[in-house]
């Protein structure tokens, strides 16, 4: 198992610096640098003022030794500074979209559980009930449903209408006077329609996930040998069968990992939540390549460090991978 | 609908006009949308616009501009340039202070030019501080500044924003705090700033010229328009810009009317569509104008805007004192069009309805950037309109920055829908001086004139107003004669406001040249009673 998971570990670092290069070069392959965005058409921009930008910003440098001064930088944890003008350290720029993107996605992703688990279970059980039926529509309705155009609508009627919930923003311009459990209240009511609507959008595929499983493990013959022995129907389902059907729900935990530090673009724009989509976007719009290369080396890390988590979770749950 | 709004405003100017100065409250807020954060509160080293508004209160720069926009003095009380335009002379105000309780002198005036021309400064307007040879704090209060020639629009560039030498000399800017955290000499203070979400300003109060009467104004950041409509809606916003969709159709109901007062004024901006003059169809004058007098702008106007704009003329900003309006006009005439067109050669000899010549018919490629559904618009409404003279044309859009990359900048182009920012100050040397018509430059479509480089010449080292007015309404005549570009139009700019704030009196520079004055009635500032 140790050298199993030592093998792992070192067959991570090349894999890491084969996605930096190749994002390195993709980055720079496209159209325009940073300074071309903030100079190009504007009258008051001097050519001598454009070179002196270039210059400061090191990329006057063959595309070789840049990547290379990058990679040194890297090895002892330096992201360097935003190209942005304020030369925010890319690390601060990520921590201050970090904590809500990742909250966002965690309480999303804990609801589509609670909510997917359930009705997989009892769809699979009830195969072709009315139940399974109106699931089924509900949870494709939301899969097929625009979340923008779905998060207008409920801004109108939960915002304007009703005047119930917050319509955009993460807290309220009071939030800094309110006690403590009135600014949890404050961020609840703000965070709500997003983490409902995101949640409502992904249980389509976990529900169906579970549902699939489920059906699967039912037809084995260890279930038939528990129902045979005289296990309660409850028991048969929820200790025997259920737990043997979540298992490809650890992959795909697993694979969620990367997506938890990675917000949409569009759902936090809708919502002005200040988050990791809107950053990176905004990055790779302004050629900011310091942030874009930042953002994508975390990605990275965390998608290879998930797809070893997956794996060992496997390895623990299931003798059988371990064994080989 | 256009008239009731001006009746608003009408009334609000009469209703406040003779009270104001006995009934002003201190006190109350206002929240303000903004599609983009700010990146930096160091504005002369970004170069987008919410950078410049959100940081816009904080400071202040030796001039300003007032609501005409012409050039007054801010921080410097007086100016004098002399008589041979070699030297500008700033006399600074006694008393000024800094937010951190600092005298500003005219020390802080020179690091700022040394700040601008250091090679070190990442900023993108170093050009016309780089034109100042000399420049010397002469005691506390004189500030002044050297050239080698006249150069009348650099008096333009001492509205730039003055920061505080004692806490960036010596310094790496892109390390400073000042990035984050501002300090200036301007109305209002800084308190925070939540990155991509809000800016927080609080009144400063020792402004040198008394408070400001708002104590708080927050800028929101919110990407969407729609949302932000939303929030203006639900009371979370006090102020935004809307779009002519939300203007026309979305803001005309009672609720509206009651809360909020809508405001419409030309912007400083200009759409056109601009001829490859190295491309020998475009090269003939007629050729130019027959397309001018095809295209219907106010239909253009109406399609696209609504209505909420104005046929444009020429580069500069109708309305303001550089404006000449007695220049030739290019309204829709399609037969002038096809009279012109012959002229130049063009007929349709093998009568299939496109016009040729020597054997190829005229059709070609307007070219504009992705994202802008104004100019996509816009194009289709040309297109049809070409069609029916004959021209055959083809619409092709490309992300901006391959657009300016592989296309703007290397020339390989036929026409392009693009626009231009019209700024105060009337200098157009960069876009029509044929030294500027090289790859990579501003002059793209290749305009050559030689009377124009004269005239763009001469203006830049003409300090008289007058004098210089005259060449400027010369260059205005000869470029709508030439019609190097179709000019198109100049959109309004559509804020609406809550209706709790008073003293908003709109003027050529827009509402916000006097954001100071603005205030809130006491028995209004309570925000839940903004709802």
């Amino acid at each position: 198992m140790l050298t199993y998971l030592a093998k792992r570990l070192a067959m991570m670092v090349p894999l890491l610096i084969g996605i930096t290069f190749i994002s390195f070069l993709i980055m720079h392959l496209a159209p325009g640098s940073p300074t071309d965005l903030a100079t190009d058409l504007n009258p008051k921009v001097s050519e001598i003022a454009k070179e002196r930008l270039t210059k400061l910003y090191g990329l006057d440098k063959p595309l070789p030794v840049q990547y290379w001064n990058w990679l040194k930088r890297l090895a002892v944890l330096d992201f360097g500074r935003s190209f942005a003008p304020d030369g925010q350290p890319v690390l601060s720029k990520i921590a201050d979209r970090l904590p809500i993107t990742v909250t966002i996605n965690l309480l999303s992703l804990a609801l589509v559980l609670v909510i997917a688990v359930p009705i997989g279970v009892y769809s699979a059980t009830h195969r072709g009930s009315l139940f399974d039926q109106a699931t089924t529509v509900f949870v494709f309705l939301g899969f097929a449903t625009p979340t923008f155009w779905l998060a207008l609508l409920c801004m109108i009627l939960f915002g304007v209408v009703l005047g119930w919930l917050p319509i955009s923003g993460i807290k309220s311009l009071n939030h800094d006077q309110l006690s403590w459990a009135g600014q949890l209240l404050d961020y609840a009511r703000h965070l709500a329609l997003p983490v409902l609507l995101s949640a409502f959008t992904s249980l389509a595929g976990m529900s169906r996930y579970m549902r699939g499983n489920m059906l699967e493990v039912i037809r084995q013959d260890y279930v038939t040998t528990a129902r045979a022995k005289g296990l309660p129907e409850r028991l048969v389902i929820y200790s025997h069968a259920l737990r043997n059907a979540l298992m490809p729900v650890i992959t795909i935990l697993g694979l969620s990992v990367p997506a938890l530090i990675g917000g949409s673009v569009i759902f936090e724009s809708i919502f002005a939540i200040p988050g990791m989509g809107k950053l990176f976007y905004d990055s790779v719009m302004a050629r900011d390549y310091p942030v874009v290369m930042g953002g994508l080396v975390i990605g990275a890390v965390l998608t290879l460090v998930g797809n070893l988590l997956a794996d060992l979770g496997y390895a623990l749950v299931d003798p059988r991978v371990r064994s080989k | 609908m256009t008239k009731i709004t001006a009746a608003l405003v009408f009334c609000l100017f009469f209703a406040l006009a003779p009270g104001q100065a006995a009934a002003v409250d201190d006190g109350g807020s206002l929240v303000m949308g903004t599609i983009g954060d700010a990146t930096s509160m160091i504005p002369m080293i970004t170069s987008d616009s919410a950078s410049h508004e959100m940081s816009g209160l904080v400071y202040n720069g030796l001039l300003k501009y007032d609501k005409d926009l012409n050039l007054v003095g801010d921080l410097a009380q007086s100016w004098t340039v002399s008589p041979d335009g070699l030297t500008i002379t700033f006399k600074i105000r006694q008393g000024v202070r800094w937010q951190d309780g600092k005298p500003y002198t005219a020390a802080d005036a020179l690091f700022n030019w040394q700040f601008m021309v250091d090679p070190k400064t990442p900023t993108a307007y170093s050009g016309d501080y780089m034109k100042v040879t000399k420049a010397e704090a002469l005691d506390e209060h004189t500030f002044r500044v050297r050239y080698d020639e006249p150069f009348a629009p650099g008096l333009a560039s001492w509205t730039l924003s003055q920061m505080p030498r004692h806490l960036l000399e010596g310094k790496d800017v892109r390390a400073s705090e000042l990035n984050r955290h501002p300090i200036g000499t301007g109305p209002y203070e800084f308190v925070r700033w939540d990155a991509g979400a809000r800016v927080v300003l609080r009144y400063f109060k020792d402004y040198f010229r008394g408070r400001a009467h708002i104590s708080q104004v927050t800028y929101r950041v919110i990407p969407d328009m729609a949302t932000m409509f939303l929030e203006l809606k639900s009371g979370g916003l006090d102020w935004m810009g809307l779009t002519a969709l939300q203007y026309r159709r979305q803001t005309e109901t009672a609720f509206f009317k009651k809360n909020f007062v809508k405001y419409r004024y030309l912007s400083s901006s200009y759409s056109y569509l601009g001829y490859n003059l190295k491309d020998p169809r475009f090269a003939d004058k007629r050729v130019r104008q027959g397309l001018s007098y095809a295209i219907n702008k106010q239909e253009i106007i109406k399609g696209v805007l609504l209505g909420l704009g104005r046929v444009c003329t020429g580069p500069i900003k109708p309305g303001t004192y550089w404006y000449n309006p007695k220049v030739r006009h290019f309204p829709y005439d399609p037969a002038k069009a096809r009279e012109l067109l012959a002229q130049a050669g063009w007929k349709d000899h093998d009568g299939d309805g496109v016009l040729d010549k020597d054997g190829r018919p005229f059709e070609f490629t307007i070219l504009t950037n992705q994202g802008n559904s104004y100019r996509a618009n816009t194009g289709v409404i040309i297109q049809q309109r070409l069609a029916q003279i004959g021209v055959r044309v083809k619409l092709r859009t490309v992300e901006w920055a391959a657009f300016i990359k592989e296309f703007i900048n290397k020339g390989r182009f036929e026409a392009v829908l693009l626009g231009w920012t019209m700024t105060p100050d009337p200098d157009q040397f960069d876009i029509w001086h044929s030294s500027k018509a090289k790859p990579g430059q501003l002059n793209f479509t290749y305009y050559k004139n030689p009377e124009v480089d004269r005239i763009l010449t001469e203006q830049r080292r003409t300090f008289d107003r007058e004098k210089r007015r005259a060449l400027i309404f010369k260059l205005q005549e000869i470029l709508a004669e030439d019609q190097p570009y179709t000019f198109l139009y100049t959109p309004d700019a559509l804020p609406i406001l809550a209706a709790r704030i008073k003293g908003i009196t709109p003027a050529p520079a827009g509402i916000s040249y006097n954001f100071t004055d603005w205030w809130v009635p006491k028995a209004l500032q309570h925000p839940a009673l903004t709802r």
